[in-house]
């Protein structure tokens, strides 16, 4: 497990010796990974290790202490304010609570990226919004406010305006919390699809077992304790056979031969 | 409670009267303890004193303790807590503790709450109450708030920069929602409150200005200070209240949500796009406002001075068109609009400020309220110093 080589050229997204703090509090320190195009790329660990706020640093809410983030050879923080906005335009972003803008309708909100950043006419742009939403099955809520839907349908909804401008790296913040099985599959399907059809990249921050799985071709864990990235590959590799006993416990909920041995003890 | 232990004739009891929990403290020689613990643990009987078990840790040669139970009918949580707190005075003495004679889960539930380390780095430096560092901390408090005011009217500026330049992206749907808001829908309380001003300052300086015979000039106290102070500086407040707190609760449960975060990754600026419609919206309308009030203002006092004092209104009204010039109004009008913006900023301000929880929605609410209230106030007083000045 050796921390990967962050030089390769053929990757989409690089992030190298990041350090995330909040005031004096170390979040992470450290943190390397790179993302190749057209992957599913998992963002893994426990709660409270710091994964939303990897996150955060990667699409340019949070800036990292030190540390790099490239787009394609282009260091995010080097560059100016146009720079950045000009990368931003190419990620879509899900939030965790889906963060749709409460006072404009499923439409509105999707409708909006269009009409800041393409010529389209407003018939053209209600025809693409229409697609997007009944893309993630919201077929027929164009007019509905974010308040008057569940939250699955929420998140569903932020989903299809992250969508909106066809991006081509994706940003998914514990896509599948709070949906239904279900639901959770369905999304699973649409990312490996986006995937496969568009070509899209794809950053996940998650701690679903069954989603990790299914999906991710890659991931890096973030530990906890040690504050740092600790393992780095395909997730059912880690599961058989990580050194870190952290890692393997965690892809197999605690079902290590370690740790049962502690439970009979207890 | 039958099933009550009898203390040991030669060991120590300690025994809730009348409630159901037994501990019996009991030396047995080589230097062990031995606590026995029976009857029924309740959370309704409060946590068991350990006091006793301190003190005979200190006082004998004891290497070891052991837990055990008799009698056990019931226990909850107390009993873990009890045998916590037995954990942590053995852990501080360094003594060996055996808990495994104790039924009702008692020793699973402990080893439950002992299995995870506390995380390092949780503890909160507890807040000094030296006089001093409270000076010092409520000082530095004070400047990054100043700092924070700062650079919010920068990015407001430079904001109001980008308009000018044709270049700000808001909706305009949102500036109409903000005139229909601060206007038409303040009406009412802005027509009872300046009416009922209006009326107040009639009914003081009729009592006054009658013992001297001139009653009459009623019409220029409620005519001047209505159009140059108390119009403006009321329908202010008024839509402080009213406005700017929910500018800063619809920002701040915008911040809250992640909203804010979805414009800014969008590459729209969160200040050109919720802070401009509403700055310029209040702006627009407050001069309106003033006006609607210094209206009702006048024709409340005009009330009171006809029925108070034995004025003809004709002769009132000429009394208060004497009184007021152009420049009153003018006056009122530049304050109001002043005051609109500034109520706006404030709520505007505390909502893109706000916390990321429902409890700091509710702080920034508070704060927008007493930030605009208090701009309200010192230009107000700038406002004065100014017009002294300047002779107006």
């Amino acid at each position: 497990m050796t921390i990967p080589d962050t030089t390769s050229a053929e990757a989409r997204i690089v992030v190298e010796n990041l350090e995330m703090r909040f005031g004096r509090y170390l979040v992470q320190r450290e943190v390397s990974f790179r993302v190749r195009p057209g992957e599913i790329f998992v963002i893994m660990g426990g709660s409270g290790c710091g994964k939303s706020t990897l996150l955060k640093h990667m699409i340019g809410l949070n800036q990292p202490t030190a540390g790099r983030v490239l787009y394609d050879g282009v260091d995010f923080w080097a560059g100016r304010e146009p720079q950045r906005e000009r990368l931003r335009r190419r990620f879509g972003i899900l939030f965790q609570s889906g963060a749709l803008w409460s006072s404009m309708t499923l439409a509105e909100n999707v409708a909006l990226p269009l009409s800041l950043y393409t010529g389209l006419k407003p018939g053209e742009i209600a025809e693409l919004v229409s697609y997007k939403l009944a893309l993630v099955g919201l077929r027929g809520f164009e007019g509905f406010h974010p308040s008057e839907i569940s939250g699955g349908m929420r998140k569903r909804a932020g989903l299809a305006r992250a969508m909106a401008l066809d991006p081509d790296i994706l940003f998914f913040d514990e896509p599948s919390a709070g949906l239904d099985p279900l639901s959770a599959h369905r999304l699973d399907r649409l990312l490996m699809e986006l995937r496969d059809g568009l070509g899209t990249t794809i950053v996940i921050v998650t701690h679903e077992l069954a989603s990790i799985f299914a999906v991710a071709d890659d991931s890096v864990f973030l530990d906890a304790e040690t504050r740092t990235a600790i393992a780095w590959g395909a997730p059912q590799a880690l599961r058989r056979d990580c050194e870190h006993v952290a890692v393997r416990e965690f892809l197999s909920r605690g079902g290590t031969e370690a740790f049962g041995t502690e439970n009979k003890r207890a | 409670m039958s099933n009550r232990l009898s203390s040991p004739s030669s060991g120590m009891a300690e025994r809730d009267p009348g409630l159901g929990r037994v501990v019996t403290l009991d030396a047995r020689g080589e230097g062990v303890l031995a606590i026995v613990v029976g009857g029924v643990w309740a959370v309704a009987d409060g946590l068991a004193d350990t006091d006793e078990i301190e003190r005979a840790l200190a006082a004998e040669t004891i290497t070891a303790v052991v837990v055990a139970s008799e009698s056990l009918a019931a226990a909850d949580s107390t009993l873990a807590v009890f045998l916590a707190r037995v954990y942590d005075l053995c852990q501080v003495r360094r003594l060996a503790l055996d808990v495994s004679a104790v039924g009702g889960g008692g020793a699973a539930l402990l080893a439950l709450a002992r299995a995870v380390p506390e995380r390092a780095g949780t503890d909160r430096v507890k807040p000094s109450r030296a006089i001093v560092d409270r000076i010092g901390i409520s000082t530095l408090k004070g400047m990054s708030e100043f700092d924070g005011q700062l650079r919010f009217c920068g990015a407001l500026c430079r904001s109001l920069a980008r308009l000018v330049a044709g270049r700000a992206r808001f909706r305009r749907r949102d500036l109409i929602e903000v005139l229909e808001e601060a206007g038409p829908h303040s009406l009412g309380i802005v027509t009872i409150i300046s009416a009922l001003i209006g009326m107040i300052l009639a009914f003081i300086g009729a009592v006054q200005l009658r013992r001297f015979g001139a009653g009459i000039y009623v019409a220029d106290l409620v005519g001047l200070a209505t159009a140059r102070e108390m119009a403006a500086v009321m329908t202010g407040i008024v839509i402080a209240g009213k406005t700017g707190a929910a500018f800063a609760a619809r920002i701040g449960t915008m911040q809250a949500q992640e909203e804010i975060d979805a414009l800014i990754t969008l590459g729209v600026s969160p200040i050109d796009f919720l802070v401009l419609p509403r700055v310029l919206g209040l702006a627009l309308m407050m001069p309106l406002l003033y006006l609607y009030a210094c209206g009702v203002g006048l024709a409340g006092g005009m009330l009171v001075g006809t029925t108070v004092l034995d004025l003809s209104p004709l002769q009132y009204w000429q009394q208060t068109l004497f009184a007021l010039s152009i420049s009153q109004f003018v006056i009122g009008l530049s304050k109001s609009l002043v005051f609109g913006a500034l109520v706006a900023i404030a709520g505007c301000m505390r909502g893109i400020q706000c916390g990321r929880s429902a409890a700091a929605v509710g702080e920034a609410t508070t704060s927008a309220v007493v930030t605009g209230i208090l701009y309200i106030i010192i230009s107000d007083a700038i406002f004065a110093i100014l017009l002294e000045v300047w002779g107006l």
